[in-house]
């Protein structure tokens, strides 16, 4: 890295060479690479499903919801209508709620990958 | 009433985005600092700029409005501008991160390494960026007019000026602490005059009721036009987040794929906690009688609160919504003058031989925000969350797919791509072209218009089958680094460094 103050010319990533392949690139080659990289994508792919699957369910189903009881429009909540609290208002923690979840998870997944590498390198 | 608080605070505001951007530039001394702040800005900051930048007069000005003359059916628009950040953050975040790319068109390149396929997304970010920008430009002609009396002309020509000096004078650097103040600007300027609106109100005997029951309280429309248009809305606010160039820009400034996460998860709480106040103008706006206003944000004030009070609590609102016009503006135009640098001003110019990085820089910032302000000037007026609503329509339709596949699946190939990106393009730019010529809403049941105005639900569709399909049909132009690209997306950067010699 550049000292600050010294001039750089680079106007972004240098995009005619390829990515130089890193250590880590190389153990990908391999077929315990390939393996450690197959589990950990499922693992966050799968996380991620689960999120995402979460989200429609709850958020995603709310149209739904609200086209089978649309008696719900007519209800009120602390005196405002029931559409207004749970679309406007409840939603929006939920959402913080399941990216906390997802985050930690991630990281946890990513945690236990890393262990693993360097247990079979050791 | 007087003008005289409202023009004092757009003053004052273009003032301080000028006076940061400035201050900036003795930081930003080399054009690495310029286009990615030189990845230092830190998850708590970032997410602060992020929301600052994405916070666009639609939020401000735009959905309040629209759920006063359409009730509790606006709040889906919303509810997926927020979400669209979880399906980014479970999906795209950390890997996009890990990417080195610093633009959508860097990633497709460095994925698929096919330079058509760069260029095809080069075009759809200049494109969908002026989509966003438009608007923007349009929005703050009708908030100068509405707080001053100036003509429309004037608010689009003021911000594309500040916005020019902004980004060309400062870059990127300066722009990450202007968005991040920007957002806490907005944030105030929307919070105060509501607490003060409220307490008006609660305190006043003879208090207006809201009369909140019945249509403008009914989410959608219980027939399949009615869920098709919520569904199609969904989908294209869910999906579109990821594919907003000036949003994938800012993820190149994070240190590393874990900060970005943890930025992510910081633009949740604070666009979400953002959102919580528009419907409580839309209430008030009810109570107090206002049928039908684009500008409801800005007249709620000296309508509830006559007065000095009021004038005050407008120059707030009008500061706010000027920031809102600003950052978003900012934002776009560096993502798009990103793109216009790298493939277009810094290959050279006809009579032009070499330009320093810099000057291409700038040139591209005066095209990607002098065209835009043009257009805002000649082209008719969409309303601002509807024409938004359309750009996130295209991103979902394009880059939406590229993202996705482009992480999570090994057999996607160049051939496919552009296939894919073509077909969803064309898809959902139709429909933006049609709802330029209808005034954005459908003026009848007829299928063809309600699938015309909310494109997303089959063009998203569309755009992923044929970018898979195409990609099976094409196996063999799987790119030979494929494996290699994936490990580098989905491997913890924490891992290399302890492990590098």
């Amino acid at each position: 890295m550049a000292a600050r103050g010294d001039r750089v010319r680079v106007t972004g990533p240098d995009r005619r060479s390829r990515p130089v392949p890193r250590r880590r690139d190389l153990h990908a080659q391999t077929a315990l690479g390939d393996l450690y990289l197959r589990s950990l994508l499922r693992a966050q792919l799968r996380l991620a499903a689960v999120v995402v699957g979460v989200l429609m369910l709850t958020v995603g189903a709310l149209p739904v919801l609200f086209v089978v009881l649309p008696g719900l429009v007519d209800r009120t909540l602390l005196g405002v209508p029931v559409p207004w609290v749970v679309i406007g208002v409840v939603t929006y923690p939920w959402l913080v709620v399941l990216g906390w979840w997802f985050v930690r998870r991630a990281e946890r997944n990513e945690s236990r990958f890393a262990e693993l590498v360097e247990e079979l390198e050791a | 009433m007087t003008a005289l608080p409202s023009l004092l605070a757009v003053a004052l505001v273009t003032v301080m985005t000028l006076a940061l951007g400035t201050w900036g530039v003795r930081l930003s001394r080399t054009s690495s600092d310029f286009m990615v702040a030189s990845r230092t800005v830190r998850p708590g900051m970032n997410a602060a700029a992020v929301s600052g930048e994405y916070l666009s007069g639609a939020s401000f000005l735009g959905i309040a409005a629209l759920l006063l003359t359409f009730g509790a059916e606006v709040l889906w628009y919303p509810v997926g501008w927020t979400a669209g950040y979880l399906v980014l953050l479970t999906l795209v975040a950390a890997p996009l991160r890990r990417s080195g790319a610093y633009t959508l068109p860097d990633f497709a390149e460095a994925r698929l390494a096919s330079p058509l396929v760069r260029n095809v997304c080069s075009t759809l970010v200049v494109a969908i960026g002026w989509l966003y920008l438009v608007p923007q430009m349009e929005g703050a002609g009708i908030t100068l007019t509405a707080a001053t009396g100036a003509p429309s002309w004037v608010g689009p020509v003021v911000v594309g000026a500040v916005v020019l000096v902004a980004v060309a004078g400062g870059g990127m650097r300066s722009i990450t602490l202007v968005q991040a103040f920007q957002y806490w600007l907005k944030l105030t300027a929307l919070l105060v005059p509501a607490a003060v609106l409220l307490a008006v109100w609660a305190a006043d005997d003879a208090r207006p009721t809201v009369g909140a029951a019945g249509a403008w309280s009914t989410p959608l429309t219980s027939d399949v036009a009615g869920l098709y248009t919520t569904y199609s809305l969904i989908l294209a606010t869910f999906l579109g987040t990821m594919g907003l160039p000036h949003v994938v820009v800012r993820f190149y400034t994070s240190p590393d794929g874990r900060a970005a996460r943890r930025t992510t998860l910081g633009v949740l709480a604070l666009v979400g906690g953002f959102y919580l106040l528009p419907p409580a103008y839309a209430a008030l706006g009810r109570a107090y009688g206002v049928a039908d206003d684009a500008t409801l944000v800005l007249d709620l004030p000296r309508l509830v609160v006559p007065g000095v009070v009021g004038d005050v609590l407008t120059g707030l609102v009008t500061a706010g919504a000027f920031a809102a016009f600003l950052s978003t503006s900012s934002g776009l135009a560096v993502a798009v003058s990103g793109v216009l640098t790298q493939d277009v001003t810094s290959r050279g110019l006809p009579g032009i031989r070499t330009m320093s990085d810099i000057t291409a820089f700038r040139l591209a910032a005066i095209i990607s925000v002098v065209v835009p302000t043009l257009a805002a000037l000649a082209l008719p007026n969409l309303g601002i969350a509807r024409a938004v609503g359309l750009a996130f329509a295209v991103a979902a339709s394009t880059f939406c797919p590229l993202l996705l596949l482009g992480i999570w699946w090994r057999r996607l190939t160049p051939p496919g791509a552009v296939a894919g990106l073509l077909t969803g393009g064309a898809g959902s730019m139709a429909a933006v072209a049609w709802s330029m010529g209808h005034g954005g809403f459908a003026d009848s049941d007829a299928w063809l218009d309600v699938l015309l105005t909310q494109p997303a639900a089959w063009t998203v569709p569309m755009a992923f089958t044929v970018m898979i399909v195409v990609s099976l049909l094409t196996r063999s132009r799987v790119p030979a680094h494929t494996q290699r690209f994936l490990v580098r997306l989905h491997t913890p950067e924490a891992l290399e460094l302890e492990r590098a010699p």
